[in-house]
């Protein structure tokens, strides 16, 4: 798309160069009223009109300002965020070892396995996060006896299952499209030099397919930290769980919207370096044509 | 029916399957009505979410750097923060303070539920949908622009006429992938109580003690509406197809 605020960095580059465009007259007066700037400013008045009274209702004889309240609470919510992280680190965790098996099993020359492997990734890829998180909290025991001894099952290790059940299923469709992508000729060549098929897959596919996987996996990382708030619908005391429990001990209502701000803040101060790390890698590794 | 519920009390003692979506007509109703609602929040989520797509992209191509610099600011935001997060700002912190006075004098939420859950979704969904449309804009031949232009087009007329079909064809694919979780994340409208399809089903759960079934029933349920929309949406990659290009 043509766009004239990128200038060619091109030694010689002189105006006259450009392709020939005409001046547009000035905008008439109408326009040069209502744009999206005199829009934008509307709408942030209207906001405050709107909002400003509810604010002043609500107001508490409270002393303590709203930054005070945040700084008090910042322990408690940073214990449930590295919850959160916690949760996240294993399942990752898990659904990559499950999801790198599947994905083998989807490229298995016997067709069975092969069809089974890939309805079993549909299925999980396809069905809502929330869902297996329910399915996992609700059908599975809360503690287990093996041997006479009765081991507990937490409801947090349930939604670490829960949420590496869709990890599996996408990292195992990244693995597929990965060994796929990589040429046949490394296979015909490693078996020429007689390695097995099991030999061919680990020695020299599975590495190859480490760095075309990394930047989706990067990706999906980001993406299962962000479901993580999820259990906390579920009853485990996440992050998100923490932060009702705080508002409803404060009782404020001026509070909520900047105590939810600070919670996104935080996913974002977490999430967009690991994005935008994934952007790099994705340039860098990006086939070159 | 009649039959189908003979077939059901015989299934019952054998198996304990309690499908009472299928046996009892206040369930049933009640499922059809998740169900409906569901699919509501989904089409409207899409639709509103595809027009935040299409205006976010076409305003990164735009020579003002203040308007690109806001939106690249939305897409990152929306795009690294949890959507339940975001949902719950939407209702909890936005919500309460956004009230009007109603006709009873008291205050009433000027939003209803339904309503956060969609705008939530739409902006959540729309601004990846920024992404995947400024990629297929960007993968538009400059040429076919520059012969636009010398044709006399409007930088209004080039992208509704001709960078928007071609970008819509280009970034098909990932756009599906993305409404398909859109549609998955219709689920989180759980969380704030909005009667889709896990509610009810939770609903129903709780009162028959059928969660096993019921599970089921939803996990199949979802799988079934995701597999519609993959197949709208591949009828709709083959109908837009132009030969000899792309692929």
């Amino acid at each position: 798309m043509y766009s004239p605020h990128l200038k060619p960095k091109v030694r010689g580059h002189m105006p006259v160069m450009l392709p020939l465009r005409l001046r547009a007259d000035s905008l008439p007066l109408a326009d040069r009223l209502f744009n999206l700037w005199t829009l934008t400013a509307l709408v942030l008045a209207l906001a405050v009109v709107l909002i400003g009274p509810a604010f002043a209702q609500l107001a508490t004889p409270d002393e303590r300002t709203t930054l005070t309240i945040l700084l008090e609470w910042t322990p408690t919510l940073a214990k449930g965020f590295g919850f959160n992280v916690l949760i996240s680190v294993l399942s990752m965790l898990i659904g990559t070892v499950m999801g790198v098996f599947l994905g083998v099993l989807q490229v298995s020359q016997t067709r069975p396995i092969r069809q089974a492997a890939w309805l079993v990734t549909q299925f999980f890829r396809n069905s809502p996060w929330l869902v297996l998180l329910f399915y996992c909290i609700l059908l599975i025991p809360f503690q287990f006896e093996i041997f006479g001894v009765n081991i507990p099952f937490p409801g947090w290790i349930k939604a670490v299952i829960g949420l590496s059940l869709p990890v599996m299923a996408y990292t195992s469709e990244f693995m597929r499209g990965a060994i796929l992508s990589i040429p046949t000729g490394q296979w015909e060549s490693a078996e020429s030099l007689g390695f097995s098929r099991r030999m061919t897959l680990t020695n020299i596919i599975l590495p190859q397919t480490v760095k075309r996987v990394l930047p989706s996996w990067m990706n999906l990382y980001a993406v299962l930290t962000m479901a993580t708030p999820l259990v906390s619908i579920i009853g485990v005391d996440d992050v998100m769980a923490l932060t009702r429990a705080a508002l409803s001990a404060e009782g404020r209502a001026d509070l909520l919207i900047p105590m939810y701000l600070y919670i996104l803040s935080w996913f974002f101060l977490y999430c967009y370096p690991i994005s935008s790390l994934t952007r790099v890698l994705e340039r860098k590794y990006s086939v070159k044509l | 029916m009649d039959f189908a519920n003979t077939f059901i009390d015989w299934l019952r003692p054998d198996w304990f399957l309690n499908l009472a979506v299928v046996s009892d007509d206040y369930n049933r109703g009640r499922y059809v009505a998740g169900l409906w609602m569901t699919i509501k929040l989904s089409v409207v989520s899409i639709f509103l979410s595809l027009i935040v797509g299409v205006l976010g992209a076409a305003v990164q191509g735009a020579p003002s750097r203040t308007l690109r610099v806001a939106v690249g600011i939305f897409v990152a935001f929306f795009r690294n923060t949890p959507p339940l997060v975001q949902l719950y700002f939407f209702y909890f912190a936005i919500g309460t303070v956004l009230r009007i006075t109603g006709d009873n004098g008291l205050p009433q939420p000027l939003i209803s539920n339904f309503g956060w859950a969609i705008i939530s979704l739409s902006l959540f969904a729309g601004a990846l949908n920024v992404e995947i449309f400024r990629a297929g804009v960007e993968a538009v031949p400059r040429s076919t622009v520059e012969a636009a232009e010398a044709l006399g087009y409007t930088r209004l007329q080039i992208y509704t006429d001709i960078v928007l079909p071609l970008a819509v064809r280009v970034s098909l694919p990932a756009l599906g992938t993305n409404l398909v979780n859109l549609v998955k994340t219709t689920t989180l409208a759980y969380a704030i109580a909005v009667p889709e399809l896990l509610y009810v089903s939770a609903q129903i759960w709780s009162e028959d003690l059928n969660v096993r079934e019921m599970m089921n029933v939803l996990l199949v349920s979802y799988v079934g509406l995701v597999a519609i929309l993959v197949w709208v949406l591949h009828r709709w990659e083959k109908a837009l197809r132009i030969p000899g290009y792309g692929e």
